[in-house]
């Protein structure tokens, strides 16, 4: 009960600071609009030619650009860790009678709730670029969007844990975090790649996130055949690898994070 | 039972011993003081009483819990002080204090009374809905003690608690602790290199690089210094010294300001003796003025330690120390 309390209040503080961070809510919104206007215009006419004009290239890169907002904001939830450390606030909690446990999977779901809420501001777009979704697509989306949130604030908080500098984070968050994003297949159909580009996009986590956003976002606007040659794996195959990993990333974060220096 | 049982702490970083066989007990409701220059050890011991740092070898008891072996007994028995801030300055003083009360699961009714009571005692009832990022030092500082009391514990540790204070804050604080000790029992362990800090405390343990060299009174501690001093100007210095060390055998030395300085065990039984001797003797010599003065902590320390309490420059070795290790502990 103490413990559910304590994750209670960690979850808590990641909202309420995420609320009151307007311009974060704002900036975070600015790259995938980048990314869609700009360079969802300007590859939409290739695109357009290579399927016979049966799918916008915006359309395609949307599920793409709902993943990247719940992916970098997971990632930026779990850097606040770090700057917890560096400020202090971190020893309050440490010091605390909550489990480290109880605090590790607070955090987990501090990190994902924020990342929904940032991927449901994107998911607002859908209408603008002409996606038109029901209701039990969104319930669908929504829960898509949050398994993937907790794998990748998971994965964040595993390397965080042990993280002592803000700079040393960013390094290695650039390091994995771009390649992680262009081989998920966001940009492009990972369908006819090159078998290394396949294997790498097949271990990367947000290839699954991705592949289930867009079965979900074009399950209705784009013919079956076409579709068939856009999924990578059926749905649910997705979702089993996504809750795969996030186990596989909470058990270890949670280990590292309640190790005593 | 004691409040805190330190049982040979010894903590490592790499190669550098920073806290080295440390032992001493504290009795409930004591206010035990750590004194010692930056980079003695303090933090680092302070940090393994309140399970933030496991000791290398050895191990202490707090409130009947052992670090070791039952963090989470002792996160609930114990409030924290720390040095450096840690406050969540991006919420405001009444968010930081309740998501402390949370942490500690302090019902909610208590957590009313007791925050705005603290609010109060701390100076900041009036500006408590402000962001803590716009504070100022001193504010963040009192905000951290109103924190570390919010869940009544059983023994409070504060590390430097009133490091870059002014005086009357300091003051204000020190009475609240005080109070705070009668009122409710709470033992009190703290860290400070400052000599006027340390006269709170009831005993106090004197630590130099991670070795403790004493531990006693404050009032006993400055008996081992040898007694007090005197200072005292005379019409005729040269002949007031040499009657003194013949007549009475005490040593003089000469002062900065043309005066004597004479050393011995109690001052106040001793000056009505030397005004005697010099009034009485041939030639009478007046005396112009004349003071006494107790020995300071700091007296003690350079007695105990053959060194000042030092500046900035031992704790920069220190933290360099550390964080060379944790360095490495990443990297590993």
């Amino acid at each position: 009960m103490k413990n559910l309390k304590g994750a209670y209040t960690i979850w808590y503080r990641d909202v309420l600071r995420f609320a009151r961070d307007r311009v974060r809510m704002v900036s975070a919104l600015g790259q995938p609009l980048l990314y869609l206007f700009v360079f969802g215009t300007g590859l939409a006419p290739a695109m357009s030619a290579q399927t016979g004009g049966a799918l916008d290239f915006r359309q395609f890169m949307f599920p793409g650009i709902l993943a990247m907002a719940v992916l970098f904001t997971a990632i930026f939830s779990a850097v606040s860790i770090v700057w917890d450390r560096e400020f202090g606030f971190l020893k309050e909690v440490m010091v605390a009678p909550v489990s480290r446990t109880a605090v590790a999977l607070g955090k987990v779901a501090g990190g994902a709730t924020v990342a929904v809420f940032q991927g449901i501001i994107v998911l607002i777009l859908a209408p603008v670029i002409g996606v038109k979704l029901g209701f039990d697509q969104i319930v669908m989306l929504i829960g898509l969007m949050l398994l993937l949130a907790i794998v990748m604030t998971s994965f964040g908080i595993l390397i965080a844990a042990r993280q002592r500098s803000m700079e040393a984070f960013q390094m290695m968050m650039q390091f994995l975090l771009m390649p992680m994003f262009f081989l998920s297949g966001a940009f492009f159909p990972l369908r006819g790649v090159p078998l290394w580009l396949s294997w790498l996009s097949r271990i990367d986590p947000v290839t699954y996130g991705v592949d289930s956003l867009r079965q979900q976002v074009l399950s209705r606007s784009v013919p079956a055949s076409l579709m068939a040659s856009l999924a990578l794996h059926p749905l649910a195959t997705d979702v089993v690898v996504m809750a795969a990993l996030a186990v596989a990333f909470i058990v270890p974060a949670v280990w590292q994070f309640g190790r005593q220096e | 039972m004691q409040a805190i049982q330190a049982q040979k702490l010894v903590r490592k970083f790499g190669d550098f011993v920073a806290v080295d066989q440390v032992e001493f007990e504290v009795e409930q409701g004591e206010i035990f003081g750590f004194l010692g220059p930056n980079g003695a050890g303090k933090s680092t011991t302070i940090n393994m009483l309140c399970t933030m740092l496991r000791p290398t070898a050895g191990t202490a008891l707090i409130d009947g819990h052992d670090v070791t072996r039952d963090p989470a007994g002792v996160r609930q028995s114990i409030g924290i002080i720390f040095q450096d801030a840690s406050l969540d300055d991006r919420l405001s003083a009444r968010e930081n204090l309740w998501f402390h009360s949370m942490l500690y699961d302090v019902p909610r009714d208590v957590y009313e009374r007791r925050s705005a009571e603290l609010l109060q005692i701390v100076d900041l009832a009036d500006k408590a809905d402000g962001i803590v990022r716009t504070y100022s030092g001193g504010m963040k500082r009192r905000l951290e003690i109103a924190r570390g009391l919010l869940h009544h514990p059983k023994v409070l540790f504060l590390d430097e608690p009133t490091i870059g204070l002014d005086p009357q804050t300091r003051r204000h604080i020190w009475q609240y602790l005080l109070k705070l000790r009668a009122q409710e029992g709470v033992t009190m362990f703290m860290t400070t290199h400052y000599m006027e800090e340390a006269e709170h405390c009831d005993r106090i343990a004197v630590i130099d690089h991670g070795k403790l060299v004493a531990i006693d009174t404050p009032s006993a501690l400055k008996a081992r210094v040898g007694g007090d001093i005197i200072t005292v100007r005379t019409a005729d210095n040269a002949q007031a010294a040499a009657r003194l060390e013949t007549v009475a055998g005490v040593e003089t030395r000469p002062g900065p300001e043309g005066q004597l300085i004479l050393e011995t065990k109690s001052g106040d039984r001793f000056i009505p003796q030397m005004m005697e001797l010099l009034a009485r003797g041939t030639p009478a010599i007046a005396v112009e003025t004349i003071s006494v003065s107790r020995p300071t902590l700091e007296d003690v320390f350079i007695k105990l330690t053959g060194h000042a309490i030092r500046g900035a420059e031992a704790e920069s070795q220190m933290r360099t120390m550390m964080k060379m290790w944790r360095g490495a502990g990443t990297r590993r």
